[in-house]
């Protein structure tokens, strides 16, 4: 059974130090008021997932000194430039990456939901994202003639953390076409999800809505947060990106004092209205 | 980035950068559009309207011009099976060999400077048959003799599985063909303002230059219009500051 939390504290509560977690891209489903909340909790050395990338909330976590590893295939914040913490944070060794590309991302996630040890790729070879990654293999492809292909192994994250518009009270969460959602939550562990708006009814009675919902059986716990994508817009809703508030992020990151400040008045200032 | 003046027009970099580009996608059937591409996501664009629809856009963060209804991944797997015609890709740094480099300058591990990743381009830079590199600061910084992080290599071993790759790099003062066989970049044509001399001295790696190399050709009055006009429109939903500086437009409500 979905485990109704009726705060965000309650659900940040359930991510712990250390954990391995998915986090969708800024234009998919991104749980900005819970990963503020998990800030204020003060988590530690989090392994980071980027499904395939991330961008404002997880440099938002390197920033306030929550991760130890990042693996993605890019941290960016799309036109408002480099994500400036993850940026200091390499360049001052704090934090290890783990340099991927996007469908391998995706791959190693699909081997997992499928419960299979490794996917297989093309592309990567003679690459240095390849030549640096020691869990990554080589393979010659049992069925061609000296044919090298890549295997990626299962990527089961411990969780998968995301932001989507609506779900009901069985735990079925509605997602429309922001599917990679759906692969990070089967392939996870558990999956923490906050929604704009728990309805009334059944998500899976009516094929239009079910073709597009998370089964409750793979969501693990969930509560209902307004706005919780924001600054982040929200896809098939009427929440926009605060662009404004975002360029002012990029500017104020750049520095460890603007970053600190920041922190005060958006993230640990902001308890309250959460 | 300020624009050469034509004789007609005040038609800018960025106008003629597009249009260049929109022509190598004539005929196409579909072309898809990654991270941080206003210029090629443009160029798609236009592609698109002026084959009367023919030509399919997918654009990465649209929600008006992407038609992907299996999450992250489906972009890539149809490029895997050779349903995706042509992409774009850029680098921090660009090498002689159409290495490209998306991560960092100097040791990876303690970098000088880290850039964002390297998204899809360890796979699509492989499987996309064109391949159209851009670089909008063409300096001997940014093109090198040998890139500092290989994020996804211009060729590879006979026995790699390889239809894709670079079919030409575009700058903000030339563009360059691609000699497949030569595994060189051969100069093709100058941006207005440019000369074979000044590319040469703003570029860090070697490269052919045939006897008669032309200056890169402007759009005309319809295209420009039509870029001014229902391009910026469409390219404002994903890039509101570009669509702002290079067209003066606002998002649509």
């Amino acid at each position: 059974m979905t485990e109704m939390v009726t705060s965000l504290e309650a659900l940040a509560a359930k991510v712990t130090d250390g954990a391995q977690i998915a986090l969708p891209p800024d234009y998919s489903g991104c749980a900005n008021a819970l990963w503020r909340a998990v800030i204020r909790r003060g988590v530690r050395d989090l392994h980071l997932v980027g499904v395939p990338v991330f961008g404002y909330h997880g440099d938002l976590l390197i920033g306030a000194g929550c991760v130890a590893v990042a693996e993605t295939s890019a941290v960016t914040l799309g036109e408002h430039g480099l994500a400036p913490r993850f940026t200091a944070a390499v360049k001052a060794g704090s934090i290890i990456v783990k340099d991927a590309t996007c469908p391998a991302i995706h791959a190693g996630l699909q081997a997992a939901e499928r419960g299979a040890p490794f996917s297989v790729m093309r592309g990567l070879i003679g690459s240095d994202i390849l030549a640096r990654r020691a869990d990554w293999k080589v393979i010659d492809n049992p069925f061609g003639d000296n044919d090298p292909v890549v295997a990626i192994p299962a990527l089961t994250p411990d969780l998968a953390v995301f932001h989507a518009a609506k779900a009901d009270r069985h735990g079925n969460v509605w997602i429309g076409v922001r599917r990679e959602l759906m692969v990070m939550a089967h392939a996870a562990r558990d999956t923490l999800v906050t929604v704009e708006e728990i309805v009334d009814g059944d998500l899976m009675a009516d094929p239009v809505t079910k073709a597009g919902t998370i089964p409750g059986l793979y969501v693990t716990a969930l509560a209902e947060a307004k706005e919780g994508s924001w600054p982040q817009g929200l896809p098939a809703t009427d929440l926009v990106s605060d662009h404004a508030h975002l360029a002012r992020y990029a500017e104020m990151a750049k520095t460890a004092d603007g970053f600190a400040a920041y922190l005060a008045e958006f993230v640990t200032g902001r308890e309250a209205a959460e | 980035m300020s624009g050469p003046q034509s004789s007609e027009t005040d038609v800018q970099l960025e106008e003629i950068l597009i249009h260049t580009i929109a022509g190598m996608l004539e005929g196409l059937r579909h072309v898809a559009v990654g991270a941080s591409s206003p210029v090629p996501g443009a160029a798609a664009l236009l592609a698109r309207a002026r084959s009367g629809e023919a030509t399919r856009v997918s654009v990465l963060g649209s929600e008006d011009h992407n038609f992907f209804t299996d999450g992250g991944k489906e972009l890539f797997d149809c490029a895997g099976q050779g349903r995706i015609d042509a992409f774009f890709l850029s680098g921090a740094q660009i090498d002689g060999k159409a290495n490209i480099n998306l991560v960092s300058i100097g040791d990876p591990d303690l970098p000088k400077a880290r850039f964002p990743g390297s998204f899809g381009s360890g796979y699509l830079y492989y499987v996309v048959p064109r391949v159209i590199l851009f670089r909008l600061e063409h300096t001997k910084r940014t093109l090198v003799e040998q890139v500092d992080f290989i994020s996804a290599p211009g060729f590879c071993e006979p026995n790699v599985y390889r239809p894709g790759g670079p079919f030409a790099m575009i700058t903000d003062r030339c563009l360059f063909d691609v000699d497949k066989a030569r595994r060189r970049f051969v100069l093709k044509s100058v941006h207005p303002g440019e000369t074979v001399e000044s590319i040469a001295e703003n570029t860090g790696f070697d490269y052919d230059v045939p006897d008669a190399v032309p200056t890169t050709a402007l759009p005309d009055a319809d295209t420009v219009a039509l870029m001014r006009g229902r391009i910026a429109g469409e390219i404002a939903e994903i890039y509101p500051a570009f669509a702002r500086r290079v067209f003066g437009l606002e998002k649509a409500a």
